[in-house]
């Protein structure tokens, strides 16, 4: 407990910048999965090409990533940077498919109501084909947060600092006051970007609270 | 960058002795086969009970969320708590084949799990009504129907075994993960480069293979190659009754 | 033979599927079980393979209880007909048909040769067997769903609305083909449907449950046209039942009329004349046509095929109608090899079927 109250600034820093490490990843590759989740949702041939590469960059290993990510980008060998757009391709390569399918997954009958009443292909996707496929998304984009957070903890290894300091610090030092407080750090950090997604699906799917709760 | 890399690839002292590629790699895959069939063992025959059963579905999800703990912390904090009450070998294996069986329980767990649970209700309803016992309904039809799921989650969980057994070499074990560990020590960059294209390449080469396994294992019925609506044949009308 | 003794289901949410059912489904006969959405006919025949087990009463068959019999080895021995055919979608068509033989213990060769077999019964092309489930249309799915059943050659098949997911013309001709089957097998069947069109056209006697579960009526199918206990089974069995039961009445002799007729080629003699049948070669009727109407010798395209025929000594129904659809208002009879023997008025067929009426009434029988 003393070592807790001692490092509490520390802790905040690293846990401030782990979030960053995980969450910026979330939110720049949300914004690029849509239109092209979008496009491959309306058009077979994008679909298979963009699913398939996808997955084939999911295979890279993270911290391979992270240690190639200078020789993609050009940035230097200790750049966060690396770390951020790494896990941004991950983020990417993961929504891409959830997009793509939860776009689909709107009925058919209320895709060719929304046609019959004269929507734009864009009005359609704002106004129809979002809005649905939001729960879809949103579950995506949980499994997403929950493996960004738990992987952004390797690049300690690679000199990022976050949270992983705190577990290579223990490990190091057969110290374990650190190690915990690294790993409950990153339980904690999870659920919280869990709960905030699952709030947001909320947010935007009002139709679906209904009955339940 | 990338000349120095191809050149600690393709240099002879990198591909012999006891740190070269070859063993490396078979470490690595030795590592990453171990932990899948001891994840497989544990977590297929659950899943497929629990979805046969309906029983323990809880089970799912808390392997599911199991998946937010960092499996660096884990192997750390395995490796302190066991170390001391292993010998040789063993200290640094079990810690790592623990945290790593652990990363890859859940994939495997909620692909057994849905796709025994995914089985169209009316074919296990079918198959009881033709006289199969529940043996022989999970052997004949359940399993053979939940193989892409299962075999999807078997995919995911190698993905990600592969990819995080180089942290092992953190704890002192051997794999490709070495390369990357101690190239980042050394600053030795060519061959942190260098590990990481081979686990890379590993990488994709176990997905590839999956894939061709799950191609040959997996009923075409039950894949978008056996799902084309072939083309109607329609009957011909008996012409006796309308005429003249 | 099916035997329910006082057979009741109570599911564990206190619905009542089945009260107090007691009903025997004859050898080698079709028993039809029909009536509305959620009567319990599925539940009832779920209890014969013991897929539900009943919470009172007995089922025997051939004499035997069902309680006794250790429910997997009683299936193998009943053809079970799914709704909407419940096929095994990773296994060919092929595959799915030899189930039941092959946990019978038959090898692959006699399991082969035998679905091969019953795949061309139930009228399917070979070419189909290595095909999917996926891969078939609705129709050709539920033929094989039947396949299946017949497989292993039980005396015994229970069908739940085997013919349910297909449009009318398809539904038909499945029909026509069990008819056809049935009448080479003679297996005991139990078969569930809410058509009544349906049970009437292929029930050799014809069960009316309402819903809780209940037993309405149960008679062969011109009996309940004819005598409709109350007013539940009237109202099922429908408005034109008095037209309906002709289709079980015989038509006695008919005083046929020679009719002229013309071969497609030729022109009419006589120009100005009222409408004239057309046959073929072999004198089956192909047409009408009214010789103003034509420019010359008569074409297929001038024919009127608006009018059925009825093959001689068919149902007063078949007589009737092939009269009443006439363009000419004389109906066409053809003998059982479709060639014309000659035509008939409606009228005509009016009075034999009052005389019909009036024989059965005085008789005091029942059809
Ligand atoms: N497992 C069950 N638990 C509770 N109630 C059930 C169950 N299965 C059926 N029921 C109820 O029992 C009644 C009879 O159902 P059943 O399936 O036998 O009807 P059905 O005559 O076959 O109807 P349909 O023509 O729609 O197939 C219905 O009211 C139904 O809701
Ligand atoms: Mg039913």
């Amino acid at each position: 407990m003393s070592w807790l109250g001692g490092h509490l600034g520390e802790i905040f820093q690293l846990a401030w910048q782990h979030a960053w490490l995980a969450g910026l990843p979330l939110l720049v590759g949300l914004a690029i999965a849509l239109p092209l989740g979008w496009f491959a949702s309306r058009n077979t041939r994008a679909y298979v090409a963009l699913v398939t590469s996808a997955g084939l960059l999911y295979t890279i290993p993270s911290l391979a990533l992270f240690v190639l990510m200078p020789l993609i980008i050009g940035t230097r060998i200790l750049d966060p940077v690396n770390v951020v757009v790494a896990m941004t391709i991950y983020t990417v390569a993961l929504l891409v498919r959830v997009v793509a399918d939860g776009l689909q997954s709107v009925p058919d009958d209320v895709r060719s109501a929304a046609r019959a009443m004269g929507f734009g292909v864009v009005r359609r996707l704002v106004m129809v084909d979002l809005p649905l496929g939001v729960p879809v998304i949103a579950s995506g984009l949980r499994v997403a947060a929950v493996s960004n957070v738990s992987i952004v903890s390797v690049a300690s290894l690679i000199g990022t600092h976050q949270l992983g300091d705190l577990l290579v610090d223990g490990f190091n030092r057969a110290f374990a006051p650190p190690l915990v407080t690294g790993i409950v750090g990153c339980l904690l950090l999870a659920l919280l970007f869990d709960g905030v997604i699952v709030w947001g699906a909320r947010v935007l799917t009002p139709w679906l609270r209904g009955g339940t709760a | 960058m990338i000349g120095a890399i191809w050149t600690w690839l393709t240099s002879t002292s990198s591909w012999s002795g006891d740190d070269g590629i070859p063993h490396r790699l078979l470490q690595h895959a030795g590592y990453s086969a171990l932990v899948l069939v001891v994840a497989a063992a544990i977590a297929v025959p659950l899943g497929v009970w629990i979805g046969h059963s309906g029983h323990g579905r809880s089970l799912v999800t808390v392997a599911n969320s199991l998946r937010a703990v960092p499996t660096l912390g884990l192997l750390f904090a395995l490796t302190l708590v066991l170390q001391p009450h292993l010998q040789g070998n063993t200290a640094f294996l079990l810690p790592c084949v623990i945290a790593l069986v652990l990363l890859a329980v859940p994939p495997i767990l909620s692909g057994a799990y849905a796709g025994v649970e995914a089985v169209d209700p009316a074919a296990r309803d079918a198959a009881k009504g033709v006289g199969m016992r529940p043996r022989e309904v999970l052997r004949h039809v359940e399993l053979p129907c939940a193989l892409p799921l299962l075999m999807s989650g078997l995919r995911s969980a190698a993905l990600q075994v592969i990819a995080t057994a180089t942290i092992a070499a953190y704890v002192g074990l051997g794999g490709l993960g070495r390369y990357l560990v101690d190239g980042i020590a050394t600053n030795d960059y060519p061959r942190t480069g260098g590990g990481a294209v081979l686990v890379a390449l590993f990488a994709l080469v176990a997905d590839i293979v999956g894939a061709l396994v799950q191609a040959r294992v997996v009923s075409p019925g039950l894949t978008g190659k056996g799902r084309r609506l072939a083309r109607v044949d329609h009957p011909t009308v008996p012409s006796g009754a309308t005429a003249s | 033979m099916i035997r329910f003794d006082g057979v009741t289901k109570t599911y564990a949410d206190g619905t009542t599927a089945v009260d107090d059912l007691s009903l025997t489904a004859p050898t080698g006969k079709i028993t039809v079980l029909v009536g509305p959405s959620g009567c319990g006919k599925t539940t009832t025949l779920r209890m014969v393979n013991r897929m539900i087990e009943p919470t009172a009463g007995t089922i025997l068959i051939d004499g035997q209880d069902t309680a006794a019999m250790e429910p997997a080895a009683m299936r193998r021995g009943m053809g079970y007909v799914i709704q909407h055919a419940g096929l095994f979608p990773h296994r060919t068509v092929l595959d799915n048909i030899g189930t039941v033989p092959r946990l019978l213990g038959w090898d692959r060769r006699r399991t082969r040769e035998r679905s091969l077999d019953v795949l061309e019964r139930v009228g399917l092309s070979p070419d189909l067997a290595g095909r999917y489930p996926a891969q078939l249309s609705g129709g050709q799915q539920q033929r094989v769903g039947v396949a299946r059943a017949l497989a292993a050659d039980p005396p015994v098949m229970l069908m739940d609305e085997p013919f349910s997911a297909v449009d009318p013309v398809v539904r038909e001709q499945l029909q026509d083909e069990f008819l056809r089957l049935q009448a080479e097998l003679g297996k005991t069947i139990l078969f569930v449907t809410h058509d009544i069109d349906e049970a009437i056209k292929l029930g050799d006697q014809v069960a009316v449950m309402r819903v809780g579960g209940h037993l309405a009526q149960m008679a062969p199918p011109a009996r309940l046209l004819a005598r409709p206990v109350d007013d539940f089974v009237a109202d099922f069995v429908g408005r034109d039942r008095g037209y309906r039961a002709l289709g079980f009445r015989p038509t006695p002799k008919l005083p046929l009329r020679a009719e002229p007729t013309l071969v497609v080629g030729e022109s009419p003699s006589d120009m100005s004349g009222q409408w004239c049948l057309v046959v073929d070669d072999r004198r089956r009727p192909l047409g009408w046509v009214r010789p103003g109407d034509l420019r010359g010798p008569v074409t297929v395209a001038d024919l009127n095929r608006g009018g059925t025929v009825a093959v001689q000594g068919g149902s007063l129904r078949a007589t009737l109608d092939a009269a009443l659809s006439s363009p000419s208002g004389r109906g066409v009879i053809v003998d059982p090899t479709g060639a014309l023997v000659g035509t008939v008025l409606a009228p005509e067929v009016v009075a034999l079927v009052e005389e019909d009426r009036v024989t059965q009434a005085e008789a005091g029988s029942s059809p």
